[in-house]
């Protein structure tokens, strides 16, 4: 019984850890880029969620403020792909690398300065309640953390294998003058993939404030999601949610077996374990040009 | 305006292309030491500071300004630097003999690390490195026998030829042991660049499969560069423990190494001259920071300094990559070509991106 229970708080954890790492994967995915403000990105989505909702701030009802709370996000996403990254559009990844860590330490700076250092808690239905699942208890917000995961999942996925937009998206990071060649707005296509991601980013900030509560070095759980995309091999949909299902579950299984102090490694050991003897992840997307 | 005329192929490779060079530099280092003389203790402090963070940023730069890979993660080395230090003159070694050991020490121990990590590439490089800082933090607690975990440890005494060297009783003692430093592995490095090893160096930087096919070595040339800067980064690491005086697991954060890597992008990708400027920007902007919200109310919110961090990067990164050495070349050049300089002549070529996943 203590296995499940903690199995089903590692899925729990993981999924967060899966959407963060599914933000990763679509801009790297579309542009070639990774995002390390990414978690950065879900901590300010909860505040803007928590700014919302909660009675002490504007006091919206929760699934009104859900919609506006994606809109704030995107908007800003796609606000900070047009002034800031465009202007690097096709340099090397590294200066994006460094933007993104610092785009970071500026959004925690302003969601400090805005909503305090104090850890707040969402004002979240979903807080409420618990299911009970075989003599495992588990709550609602876990059980919706688990669900929408997976189906933001399966729809990102089949977004980027089938629809056009989804396509030109892959075009155009793998070669970007010839995506202009076949006539795909580039750098529009690479707004809206920030602007994409950073609705992600809030839909997983929501989800996570609804677990626990909040506060502005909350983005660094966005390290984890590291690990998760790379096991999962950068660039698959699939095997990001899957790598953060992986290290989701070690995490609460290495904190019970392993004495105190090793626990916490557990998720980097397994993130250079994986970059060592599969330097491109369990799914991996890199493959060699067929002549 | 001057002209190189080159009468014979040393010229190429001298330490100084000409003698105004030589004397400018010549004139540097006499006012550094003489600055003891002509500075208060606390002033004096700080600029030992600043050449402390130039000694581990001189270390980053070999890796990443010079050799083209990124690392998150010299927070690491320079914790592995310090604890090695401190550990080794606990065992009864002499400062004189553990800090160089330390660092060779630690150069290797880094070389090991890169011989698998090295085949990572870009961002890939990125994330390794930063998780091996994080492992460091957790290993610091973890290994508390030889690193007092939490609890941290104080800095032995110095002793140099019998006598201390005390940050509080002597600082100028200090200020010219960190100057001897700065100067030794500034001379290191730019020696390295004069050899072949430093030309492979830069060559792997700016094209891995030209220099594969110029019979170099890339990844050996990797390894060596990777081991070469941790060996650096650490003897910075562990000045900047002992000048501490005291360090635990929280003196050598990654943000330590984030602010490390962001200090030469400030200063100035690949250029020596960018790791002292860089060093200069992390040293005096706190200071410089209080300065202003003592004076401005309004601005005294928590978590400035990073936040002020974070935006002059973003503008360095956007409007001036070459960081604070290219501006002043920049500068220098239309000075020197005047009136024929071109604002185009240093304006970033438009390139397209290409997915590194189909090779």
């Amino acid at each position: 019984m203590e296995f499940l229970q903690l199995l089903l708080s590692g899925l729990a954890n993981g999924c967060v850890y899966g959407l963060i790492a599914l933000g990763f994967v679509l801009i790297y995915k579309a542009t070639e880029a990774v995002n390390f403000a990414q978690g950065d990105f879900m901590m300010l989505g909860a505040f803007v969620m928590i700014g919302l909702v909660n009675s002490h701030f504007l006091g919206i009802n929760f699934w009104i403020a859900v919609p506006l709370a994606l809109l704030i996000m995107g908007a800003l996403g796609y606000l900070l792909d047009i002034t800031l990254l465009r202007s690097l559009f096709g340099q090397n990844q590294v200066a994006i690398v460094i933007l993104t860590i610092s785009l970071g330490f500026v959004i925690r700076f302003f969601a400090g300065a805005i909503w305090g250092h104090e850890p707040l808690n969402l004002q979240s239905p979903l807080a409420l309640g618990d299911v009970r699942i075989g003599g495992a208890v588990i709550s609602l917000a876990d059980l919706a953390v688990i669900i929408v995961t997976v189906l933001l999942t399966i729809s990102l996925w089949q977004f980027f294998q089938r629809t056009k937009l989804g396509l030109a998206m892959q075009a155009s990071s793998q070669n970007q003058m010839a995506a202009y060649y076949m006539g795909i707005p580039v750098k529009r296509v690479q707004g809206a993939v920030w602007a994409l991601s950073a609705i992600l980013a809030c839909i997983a900030g929501i989800l996570y404030a609804s677990k626990g509560a909040v506060d502005v070095s909350a983005g660094f759980i966005g390290i984890k999601a590291f690990a998760a995309a790379v096991i999962g091999g950068f660039g698959s949909l699939p095997g990001a949610l899957i790598g953060g299902l992986i290290v989701g579950v070690i995490e609460p299984f290495a904190g019970r077996y392993l004495p105190s102090g090793y626990s916490q490694l557990a998720p980097y050991v397994i993130l250079i374990l994986v970059l060592i003897f599969r330097p491109h992840g369990l799914f991996a997307q890199v493959r060699t040009k067929k002549v | 305006m001057r002209f190189h005329f080159k009468t014979s192929y040393d010229h190429d490779i001298r330490l100084f292309p000409d003698w105004w060079t030589f004397f400018v530099y010549g004139a540097l280092l006499a006012v550094m030491v003489a600055l003891p003389f002509l500075m208060d203790s606390f002033f004096l402090s700080e600029v030992t500071n600043v050449m402390i963070w130039a000694v581990a940023g001189l270390g980053l730069m070999l890796l990443t300004g010079t050799t083209g890979q990124v690392s998150l993660g010299h927070s690491a080395f320079m914790a592995l630097g310090c604890y090695l230090c401190a550990n080794l003159m606990f065992a009864g070694l002499p400062f004189l003999i553990a800090f160089p050991l330390a660092g060779i020490l630690t150069g290797l121990i880094g070389a090991l690390i890169a011989v698998p990590v090295l085949r990572l590439h870009g961002v890939y490089l990125a994330i390794a490195t930063l998780a091996l800082a994080i492992i460091t933090e957790d290993l610091i607690v973890i290994l508390r026998q030889w690193t007092g975990g939490v609890n941290g440890m104080f800095a032995p005494d110095i002793m140099i030829f019998g006598t201390e060297v005390n940050r509080w009783v002597n600082p100028e003692y200090w200020y010219y042991m960190t100057l001897a430093i700065v100067v030794i592995v500034t001379l290191i490095y730019v020696n390295l660049l004069r050899s072949p090893l430093g030309r492979a160096f830069a060559a792997v930087r700016d094209s891995e499969v030209s220099a594969q096919a110029m019979g170099i070595d890339v990844s050996r040339t990797k390894t060596i560069a990777f081991g070469l800067s941790c060996g650096i980064t650490g003897l910075g690491g562990a000045l900047m423990g002992f000048f501490a005086g005291a360090f635990n697991n929280e003196t050598f954060t990654f943000l330590l190494a984030i602010q490390l890597l962001m200090m030469i992008v400030v200063g100035g990708m690949g250029f020596i001259h960018g790791a002292f400027l860089g060093a200069i920007v992390i040293a005096f902007l706190p200071q410089g920071l209080s300065i202003v919200t003592d004076n401005v109310r309004v601005l005294n919110i928590p978590g400035l300094e990073f936040g002020a961090f974070g935006a002059i990067l973003i503008f360095f990164i956007i409007f001036e990559p070459m960081g604070l050495y290219g501006r002043w070349l920049k500068i220098r050049t239309w000075f020197e070509l005047f009136p024929f300089a071109r604002r185009d002549m240093f304006r970033r070529q438009k390139s397209y991106l290409k997915t590194e996943r189909v090779r």
